[in-house]
């Protein structure tokens, strides 16, 4: 809501500046955005009177004028205008001032036109800012030639001589006031803050003879929808434009000033906060007024020259055939006001709000009039607003107002009545306000206090539980002067297990040199093609937004994957050397025969490194960094095969890639993207990525630690080296070595593997070193011997022999 | 022999003088103290010497041998100690030359911040629940004293998933599911994402962060949320940190209120920082709304309370002034290594 400050100052006498009353309104509950000054850019521009004009001598179309500003001497100026004369009273721009040029600022200062000394500019409207519809007697093209509605003192500034000086504060008004959408709403919000008086008289009109019923019938099919319609007509109605003060008004709030009823109806809507239409009694055929809903199929063109497809649950008002607007969102072109318009049907109603949003949302078309409606007006302001706007008329002499109305579907209804109590309030806040003080707080705010009961004016429609009184009275009180108190009672909190689990992953693997990310939980459905996931693919199977953004962004994703190979990508795109990231985030994964989807816990790894070296197994310490935090102490690491369940396997190098089991569980996948998925996503290296399923992690770790004594005999090592198939994974090979030694066995470290000269091909040498230790005593050199007969034995039979 | 004795002495002291070389001096030392060196030499002739002389001559050689032994012995020290310095002479480094960094990764900002106030929070005896972030129609908007067509349901653009399915745009779900699992005394806090359909641009994102905040207990006031938020903000910002609370309208608080923090470039004057406000807008809060404990089976004649939804991108753009929300989704490494 823009408000205009001469208008709001019609109704209260404000002494504070524009910069305290922001801040004082914003505090006292009527949010202030910002505030401007009309014309601001101006300087130097002052009223002035044309004393002769010539012919330029070297010109066929500039003049000479020389320009009395109310100085000694008098100015002259060069212009190429063809409107001016002599006596005219115009803007000029002096030596060293500001104007606008095409809608920017520019500095005038003096110069030569062909010759002919210059020491400023004659203006137009455009260079003032302004357009015919603020001035509709002047030209657009040519010298703005003051009339009679501006203050012709010579010399004097511009913006004071036309009006051009007021004040625009924009409001953010929240749902719950649509009161405030409203000059006179923002002036009692004013006067309460301020505890000063409001002075808004109860608008009456004169009327003349004649009877409402013989031009108009009002019927009200759906009565649900609309609460109240009253209707008037003016007669022989004088189209023209408003005067200056009503023009400036609309001007400062953001409307456009078009002919005198419109202005008046818009001016009431910004008054009051009612809209209100007014149609062309010729194009209300038959002289009826229908308020039903549309018929399947009809249309109408809107205001805005737009046909609309209208459906049943909307609601219109319709002549004796058609549909001649859209009730609380828009006229209709035919039926509104012309130039040779001569009787006037005003409308000022009540439609249900929840219809007129859910109408102007389907159309489209959001309108001031729609605002306010669908936040749900009440209906009695209805009549205020229509006998304003036939004051108006009056007062304009835009026409005769027919002194009786038509006034369908009212009914008067109860004030709202809440319980109040300034105990119960002081106990809710946490304040100490006297009781007297807070009535009088209420009562500023047109709340009265009867018999325990806090009774709202009937423009309140928001006040309804007792916390909504307390809300006025802290208000007003102001919020900051509300004690800050500390929260009473034990304070025993705790992060859940979950919570502390989640917390020492991440903490791992930052530690380990990983920086954490954070991406968007939308992709695009076009990722899973990147990922190369087969169309039959579970993961495709997604929770999908209605309305989305774009592709993008349109589905949750099912794997955490492409937003960490999507970051690996941008990163590569900026030409940075090397990215190590992960993020711990949700998936989301439909669930059948449930409403919501599961949003388990993934970690995500990636890694590219240009810089230095990182192959699979940097990634794989790195994956068993995470087990070893987790406390995951069995567990198995495999080539994926048939069984496994992460369909993001395909994603992956089919040769360096591996899921991690632990007790018949499997708990990840990681290792080297399979190159056409760097290709699709543009990573010009090889890039690794890692996906941990973290509750299930959670599950087959053990947090406790426990501390075993430390060895108190020598361990004995002994090296053994084999060859074996080349295909053979290492881990066999460990296996077999760990059953074999059995319980002396302290720890087994691979130490080489070698393929090439001295060893046949197809084969590898794999070289162990096995420590050993008994905690009963120091080993013997036969223990340990026999052990590795027992090693040696168990390898040959996996075809490993001694080399 | 007292003569032969102290020649002895003087040649080796003359020696040791002029010796330089490590191997040198343990070739004198053998040569005058080994057991075929000169004072054996000259001790073995003992015998001879009468019972009168063998004491003095004894103690004499003793001396010369304790003398020379310690002169070496000096001598020694003395090499060792140039030869160390010589070694480490050598061993001097450009100590300018640039360190190898260990890799360590960086927490993203907005997590920082997120453990930050969660600290706080967990120190004022707030717990730290989760909700869903695909949640019901009625938990978003609902039974937060939101129906079907309510005006403020249109000043957050929903993304719907079917016509009772959305993506959360308020942490606030989180408070329902809270009330409806946990009876009073409830404090926690909620940190997670939340959605709205805003395009993408410096200061908006159609995914973001709120952490939400819910005490009920019997007697809670507004001068508590007042308390609490204060506290935050010190904490948070520090010791001088000012808020300002203003009367603001969220359905399911009443009295509601949106709580700023004076602007740190010009405490308060106004400047472009602050769009001359000279306050930052940082949250939304309010005395939880009547309707919505009804809604909870939580009877608001008995109990009352207060809640919070801060903005956590605002508060981490704040923290590390930070001007392009893009900057936080985008996870470019030159950024993320800063924090």
């Amino acid at each position: 809501m823009d408000l205009s400050m001469r208008w709001l100052k019609d109704y209260v006498d404000l002494k504070a500046d524009v910069k305290q009353f922001c801040s004082d309104i914003t505090i006292s509950g009527s949010k202030v955005e910002c505030y401007s000054e009309e014309g601001a850019y101006l300087s130097n521009v002052v009223v002035g009177r044309v004393e002769a004009i010539e012919r330029h001598p070297d010109s066929d179309h500039m003049w000479i004028t020389q320009i009395n500003v109310g100085e000694d001497e008098l100015v002259q100026i060069v212009t190429g205008a063809q409107n001016v004369k002599q006596g005219d009273y115009v803007p000029v721009a002096k030596h060293k001032s500001t104007v606008l040029h095409e809608g920017k600022e520019v500095k005038i200062t003096k110069g030569k036109l062909r010759g002919v000394a210059s020491n400023g500019m004659l203006c137009s409207l455009a260079e003032l800012g302004l357009t015919v519809h603020d001035f509709p007697y002047a030209i657009e093209d040519g010298i703005f030639i003051l009339g009679d509605d501006c203050d012709k003192t010579l010399g004097k500034d511009i913006r004071e001589a036309i009006g051009f000086n007021d004040t625009t504060v924009e409001f953010e008004i929240t749902s719950n006031r649509p009161d405030c959408l409203a000059v006179i709403g923002l002036a009692r919000e004013t006067a309460a803050t301020y505890n000063i008086p409001l002075n808004v008289k109860k608008p009456e009109y004169k009327g003349v003879d004649g009877d409402v019923n013989d031009y108009l019938k009002v019927a009200i099919h759906n009565t649900d929808l609309c609460k109240r319609y009253i209707g008037a007509i003016v007669k022989n109605v004088k189209i023209e434009p408003s005067p200056r003060w009503m023009r400036e008004r609309l001007r400062a709030c953001g409307v456009r000033p078009i002919n005198n009823f419109v202005d008046i109806t818009n001016f009431v809507m910004l008054e009051y906060g009612r809209p209100m239409h007014a149609f062309d009694l010729r194009y209300v055929e038959g002289g009826e007024i229908n308020v039903r809903n549309a018929a399947p199929g009809e249309t109408i063109t809107t205001l805005d020259g737009v046909e609309r497809q209208l459906s049943p649950e909307m609601l219109v008002i319709a002549d004796a055939k058609k549909p001649v607007a859209v009730a609380g969102v828009m006229g209709g072109e035919y039926s509104g006001i012309m130039d040779d318009t001569t009787t006037v049907v005003f409308e000022s109603a009540c439609f249900d709000g929840a219809s007129v949003r859910t109408t102007a949302k389907k159309l489209g078309m959001r309108t001031d009039a729609s605002a306010r409606y669908e936040k749900g007006l009440d209906p009695h302001e209805c009549y205020e607003a229509l006998m304003r706007a036939c004051q108006l008329v009056e007062e304009l002499g835009a026409g005769e107002v027919i002194h009786n109305y038509i006034d369908c579907n009212y009914q008067s209804e109860e004030p709202k009545k809440v319980d109040f109590s300034a105990e119960w309030i002081n106990r809710f806040l946490g304040t100490d306000i006297p009781e007297a003080q807070m009535i009088d707080y209420l009562n500023r705010l047109g709340i009265k206090v009867e018999n325990g009961k806090a009774v709202s004016p009937w423009y309140r429609i928001d006040l309804e539980v007792k916390a909504d009184i307390a809300e006025e009275v802290a208000r007003l009180y102001d919020y900051n002067n509300i004690p800050d108190t500390i929260i009473r009672g034990v304070a025993n909190a705790k992060l859940t297990d979950k919570q502390k689990f989640e917390r020492s992953i991440k903490e791992a693997v930052l530690a380990m040199g990983v920086n954490e990310i954070a991406t968007f939980s939308f992709i695009s459905p076009k990722y899973f093609d990147k990922i190369r996931l087969p169309e039959d693919s579970k993961l495709r199977r997604t929770v999908t937004i209605m309305n989305p953004l774009g592709e993008d962004t349109s589905v949750m994703r099912t794997t955490i994957i492409p937003s960490v190979c999507e970051v690996l990508a941008r990163n590569y795109s900026y030409r940075n050397p090397e990215a190590y990231v992960f993020e711990m985030g949700n998936e989301y994964l439909p669930v059948e025969g449930e409403e919501l989807p599961a949003e388990p816990v993934r970690l995500g790894i990636g890694v590219y490194d240009t810089k230095d070296s990182f192959d699979f197994f940097d990634l794989k310490g790195i994956v068993e960094g995470v087990l070893k935090k987790a406390g995951v102490k069995e567990y198995e690491i495999s080539r994926p095969d048939d069984s496994c369940i992460f369909d993001e396997k395909v994603s992956f190098h089919p040769g360096r890639a591996a899921v991690v089991t632990a007790d018949g569980e499997q708990l990840g996948i990681f290792g080297e993207l399979h190159p056409e998925v760097c290709e699709n996503y543009g990573i010009g290296t090889r890039a690794y990525a890692a996906k941990i399923n973290i509750p299930e992690l959670m599950a087959k770790g053990t947090p406790e630690k426990t501390y075993s004594p430390l060895p108190r005999y020598p361990a004995t090592t002994r090296d053994i080296s084999v060859a074996c198939d080349a295909s053979l994974p290492v881990a066999e090979l460990e296996k077999a070595i760990r059953q074999a030694v059995g319980s002396i066995l302290e720890k087994v470290t691979l130490f080489d593997v070698y393929t090439g000269e001295q060893i046949e091909a197809g084969k590898k040498s794999v070289s162990y070193s096995i420590s050993m230790r008994s905690h009963e005593g120091t080993l013997t050199d036969e223990q340990a011997d026999k052990a590795m007969d027992k090693v040696v034995k168990a390898l040959a039979d996996l075809g490993a022999e001694r080399r | 022999m007292k003569e032969q004795l102290r020649s002895i002495e003087e040649r080796a002291k003359a020696e040791l003088e002029k010796v330089s070389d490590i191997k040198l001096l343990e070739e004198i030392r053998v040569r005058f103290l080994g057991k075929k060196g000169e004072l054996t030499a000259i001790l073995k002739q003992m015998g001879k010497l009468s019972a009168e002389e063998r004491p003095v001559i004894g103690q004499l050689a003793n001396t010369v041998r304790a003398d020379i032994e310690a002169a070496v012995t000096e001598k020694q020290k003395q090499m060792k100690a140039a030869l160390a310095e010589k070694m480490l002479a050598a061993e001097t480094l450009d100590v300018t030359l640039p360190g190898k960094a260990p890799k360590v990764g960086r927490p993203h900002p907005l997590n920082a911040v997120l453990a930050e106030v969660e600290e706080v929070f967990l120190g004022m005896g707030f717990d730290i629940v989760e909700g869903p972030e695909v949640e019901s129609d009625y938990y978003c908007f609902e039974a937060l004293n939101m129906p079907k067509h309510h005006p403020a349901r249109d000043t957050q653009d929903t993304f719907y998933i079917n016509e009772n399915v959305l993506l959360r745009t308020q942490t606030s779900s989180v408070q329902i599911r809270t009330m409806e699992k946990m009876k009073p005394p409830i404090r926690i806090i909620s940190p997670g994402r939340v959605y709205r359909s805003d395009a993408v641009d410096a200061t908006h994102s159609p995914l973001f962060h709120q952490i939400e905040g819910l005490v009920i207990d019997k007697g809670v006031t507004m001068a508590d949320l007042k308390g609490t938020l204060e506290l935050l903000m010190k904490r948070l910002y520090g010791e001088d940190t000012q808020i300002r609370l203003r009367p603001h309208h969220f359905p399911y608080t009443e009295p509601s209120a949106e709580v700023d923090l004076m602007c740190f470039n010009c405490h308060g004057k106004g400047c472009s920082m602050c769009k001359q406000e000279g306050y930052v807008e940082l949250l939304g809060a309010g005395m939880v709304h009547p309707k919505v404990l009804e809604e909870c089976g939580i009877d608001p004649e008995v109990y009352s309370g207060f809640a919070f939804g801060i903005g956590l991108e605002r508060i981490t753009m704040g923290r590390y002034s930070i001007n392009d929300m893009r900057l936080l989704y985008e996870n470019d490494m030159r950024f993320l290594e800063q924090f």
